[in-house]
């Protein structure tokens, strides 16, 4: 079907600009799928329900806005991980630990690509192509394809990234730091756990001015993928984030993100429990100070088995009108009978300017379900700012204090204490900041 | 006094008994799923099938229309041709053929707009009679059924009857005029009052609002006109009752109500049609206008023809409602029981412009068998200190798929203002769907947005209890629905209460086992 024409414009400004599909046979027969895949679904316009509150603009420009650099970022440090380090999306071989961690096959997106044949072309851009070819009326008789042509075009053109093969409990976690040199960068890292094995992946820093990093994650039966990430800042950045997981029996997931400030951030969350009594949490913490700033958190979490968990749980603090969004689904298809289904959004607006769009949904076939969802939007509790005050403590510290509070819901999502305590300092950090 | 037994409607089992639960029960054992599925037999004249100019100035000379009226139809039918019908609700129906349709059609003893009540034709009347309208002035209690129950006083309720496009009279007229109070048809409104209709008709639904909006605006043919002046209480509900009769027709009404400083007003909608394999389409229009201080209650209980069982014929439902709080401490109270229609389009809303003003959306939809229904509100908050709640209950059964689709918006002016929104979904089956897409935008910060929603199936633990009570099961599931939907059920006139709470029940009739 011929796309409408403003998409068609878009498409084939970006197409004409691509690169041929290179590498050995596995990839390049990818990469030439995905292609075929962005050229039928177009890329984005502002119009698309899918981007209702976010502007595509940043990413199907063909020119990046900034040129914002960044130092190495270092919060991980403390829980000693192995580190990978990426500036402008290309690998940093001198300043990464060696590729070798008990457990785990770690190689680069580009090596394997020079291979006509890899484990990875399993995972590879396969998440994504399900994602894209959902069929009308699949699992419900109303469930409708959602297009993320933007993960089509990541998985044709990925520069880079680092494939994950972890096949028993990986002793380190493994940490992924970016730098920005002014650049761009377009990452694709593929994480395989097997069945019964664990890993934890960080990430930190800044990608690029302008960036795009996809994960795609297939967690095995009773396997464990846990997720940190601490989105690197700058006022000036177009950062999109995308994480497409596949969860088996008995499995666990775990993603929690913290970012702060930027023009525009896009972070995709697209989980699907294949498993039966699989377990998914997301969650995300924010902090968005600036009428220039932007931040869209999406998750679109879908049940296809019986006796599953997922849980959202999001939480932004907005000030000098920022502007915050949250767009979430749950869709329980007919047969995900037992279905736990939890979703929260809220947000904190510290002063009038500032703003938080939500669209939280529900989308339900099967009828043995307990699903919910909240969202809340508000100023900061007076009577609670009072009580602090009342016993000494500085406004300024007053509110850090609350929002800390507010924002800690959301870091519980992480597993690990070590990680939270982490995360925690980095928020602090980021309000003593900003009282100067 | 009429005795109250004398306006029951003929055809009914149903008897109210003691309390809620009795009520239930018996609605539940009532024969038939759809009681107002029969058909009048009437001479009937009809404008040529489909769509065109010529169409839409016929309506218009048909309702003695002046010029500018006409003009306004035409402006409006030209922008919908360059329209596209709205595809993102979440229903799926074949495509409407909007040509295979007549857009007119009214009784042949409608011709000569009878003078009195006395005139029109007894089968018209005997046709709301059955329905349990009866459009007689007399101390009556809209027809309800188990009125026998109520009090002994009653309350008057004024009635426009709508008969395919036009309307059959209105009851009351005398005593509202004495209060300074104008219910009449919308076409009796555009000869009578051309100036109040001028000034607000479109005013809250722009011609060019919707697809479907924007058609009515075009070819609607009858519907009700309010107006209550200032400082005036209405002195009794006003009510009006729509009735599709006509086969392959459309029905397109337009109801305008405008509550003037300080007043007040409840309203009553009710609607049926009969059952036909063919689908059929409604699409109203419905505009209020609040002045300061001014209150308006809207209840709808909508029971157009679902459908069958296999999802053949019923009436395609795409309805626009809004009203416009304008005055500071105007309010509004939208209630709806939706249970019937093939497929529902309807998105009651509010826009909260004046301060202090407020916005209520009280909501069951109930969706059973290939019933389809995309359903909610907007509350728009622009004025500061504005308050609105939203109370959702969607039930899908059989295989039908409920949507409840809602917007809240605080606009950077709106400071102080509230929202709460609760909706609930409920499923009977694991061969339905129920879907929640609600769209929260704050843009300041002294407001404070709530939104909860959840899904579950009816409690085991609650069928359980009933059960061992002696309830067999579809009597326990209709019992444990009618406390879901309580807090709606309660914000209804107590005429529809009680009709409402036996909806819910013989909707959901095997629905169960």
């Amino acid at each position: 079907m011929a796309l409408p024409k403003e998409k068609q414009e878009v498409t084939d400004a970006m197409l004409s600009h691509l690169p041929e599909a290179t590498g050995g046979n596995w990839i390049k027969t990818a990469r030439s799928a995905a292609m075929d895949r962005l050229a039928s679904l177009g890329l984005p316009v502002k119009r698309d329900e899918y981007w209702k509150y976010g502007d595509p603009t940043h990413w199907t420009a063909v020119e990046p806005k900034f040129t914002t650099t960044s130092e190495a970022s270092q919060v991980f440090d403390g829980v000693e991980p192995l580190t990978l380090v990426f500036v402008d999306g290309v690998f940093d071989a001198d300043a990464s630990d060696a590729l070798a961690l008990d457990g785990a096959e770690i190689t680069l997106l580009s090596k394997a690509a020079q291979a006509d044949l890899h484990w990875s072309q399993s995972l590879y851009g396969v998440l994504e192509t399900r994602a894209n070819s959902v069929k009308p009326q699949d699992g419900g008789a109303l469930v409708r394809p959602v297009d993320r042509p933007f993960a089509a075009l990541n998985t044709a053109i990925a520069q880079e990234g680092v494939l994950i093969h972890v096949t028993g409990q990986v002793a380190r976690p493994i940490r992924i730091s970016y730098r920005s040199n002014g650049g761009q960068a377009l990452l694709h890292h593929a994480v395989k756990v097997d069945e019964g094995a664990s890993v934890t992946l960080l990430e930190e820093g800044l990608p690029a001015a302008r960036y795009d990093v996809m994960i795609e994650a297939d967690v095995a039966d009773e396997a464990e993928f846990h997720h940190v990430r601490m989105q690197g800042h700058a006022p000036q950045v177009q950062a999109m984030t995308q994480l497409y997981a596949r969860l088996g029996r008995e499995s666990t997931f775990k993603s929690f993100a913290l970012s702060v400030d930027g023009v525009a951030t896009r972070s995709d969350a697209i989980l699907e429990l294949t498993g039966d009594d699989a377990s998914a949490h997301v969650g995300g913490a924010v902090l968005g100070d600036g009428k220039d700033v932007h931040h869209d958190d999406t998750v679109f979490i879908t049940h296809d088995a019986v006796n599953c968990e997922s849980r959202q749980v999001f939480k932004k603090v907005l000030r000098n009108g920022a502007t915050g969004v949250f767009q979430g689904k749950i869709l329980v298809k007919e047969d995900a009978q037992k279905t736990d289904g939890y979703q929260i959004s809220q947000s904190l607006l510290l002063d009038d300017d500032s703003q938080f769009l939500a669209k939280p949904e529900l989308e339900i076939y099967a009828d043995d379900v307990a699903c919910s969802h909240g969202s809340t939007t508000g100023a900061m509790d007076e009577e609670g700012l009072f009580y602090l005050r009342a016993r000494g403590v500085p406004k300024g510290y007053a509110e850090d204090l609350m929002t800390i509070a507010f924002v800690a819901e959301a870091i519980d999502e992480i597993a690990d204490e070590a990680l939270q305590e982490v995360v925690l300092a980095q928020v602090e950090a980021a309000l003593a900041g900003r009282r100067g | 006094m009429t005795k109250l037994d004398d306006i029951k409607v003929a055809e009914t089992e149903v008897k109210v008994k003691d309390g809620v639960e009795q009520e239930t029960v018996d609605a539940v054992q009532a024969v038939s799923t759809y009681k107002h599925g029969w058909e009048t037999e009437i001479e009937m004249e009809y404008a040529p099938k489909g769509l065109s100019e010529d169409i839409v100035r016929l309506i218009s000379e048909k309702n003695e229309e002046p010029e500018w009226m006409t003009e306004w139809r035409l402006s409006a039918f030209a922008r919908w041709g360059n329209m596209e019908e709205p595809d993102w609700a979440m229903v799926r129906y074949p495509e409407v053929d909007f040509q295979d349709q007549y857009y007119y059609a009214r009784p042949k003893s409608m011709a000569e707009k009878p003078k009195s009540l006395d005139e029109v034709d007894p089968k018209l009347l005997a046709t709301y009679e059955k329905l349990g309208i009866p459009l007689k002035e007399q101390m009556i209690l809209a027809g309800v059924e188990g009125a026998e129950n109520m009090p002994a006083e009653g309350r008057k309720v004024a009635v426009d009857a709508v008969f395919d496009s036009v309307s059959v009279g209105t009851t009351f007229q005398d005593e509202l005029k004495k209060a300074g109070v104008i219910f009449c048809s919308i076409s009796e409104a555009i000869r009578e009052h051309p100036e109040l209709v001028k000034k607000y008709l479109g005013s809250v639904v722009p011609v060019s609002d919707n697809f479907y909006a924007t058609l009515n605006s075009a070819v609607f043919s009858d519907g009700s006109f309010v107006y209550v002046p200032p400082g005036v209480k209405c002195p009794m509900e006003l009510s009006t009752y729509f009735r599709i009769n006509a086969e392959n027709t459309g029905q397109f009404e337009r109801t305008l109500i405008i509550a003037d400083k300080g007043s007040y007003v409840s309203y009553l909608e009710g609607c049926t049609a009969p059952q036909r394999d063919t689908t059929q389409l409604h699409a109203a229009v419905v505009e209020i206008i609040i002045e300061e201080d001014a209150e308006v209650k809207y209840s709808t209980v909508q029971n157009w023809f679902p459908g069958d069982e296999e999802g053949k014929g019923g009436i395609y439902n795409f309805v626009t409602k809004r009203a416009d709080c304008r005055g500071d401490r105007s309010k509004i109270m939208w209630t709806q029981v939706e249970t019937g229609s093939a497929v529902t389009w309807k998105y009651p809303s509010c826009i909260l412009r004046g301060a202090e003003s407020q916005g209520e959306f009280y909501s069951i939809a109930i969706a059973n068998n290939m019933q389809q229904a995309d359903t909610g509100t907007k509350m728009i908050h622009l004025g500061k200190d504005t308050k609105s709640r939203i109370v959702s209950k969607g039930i899908s059964a059989g295989k039908a798929q409920n949507t409840y689709r809602g917007l809240v918006t605080m606009h950077p002016k709106a400071k102080d203002s509230r929202n709460y929104t609760q909706c609930d979904s409920l499923l009977i089956g694991d061969t339905c769907g129920a879907h929640t897409v609600p769209y929260i935008e704050v843009k300041n910060n002294s407001s404070r947005v709530e939104h909860e929603a959840t899904t579950s199936k009816v409690d085991d633990d609650q069928l359980f209890y009933c059960r061992q009570r002696g309830m067999d099961e579809e009597e326990a599931v209709a019992l444990v629905v009618n406390g879901f939907c309580k807090e709606v059920l309660q914000a209804l006139p107590m005429e529809f209460a009680m009709e409402a709470q036996q909806l819910v029940a013989i909707s959901l009739e095997g629905s169960v086992g």
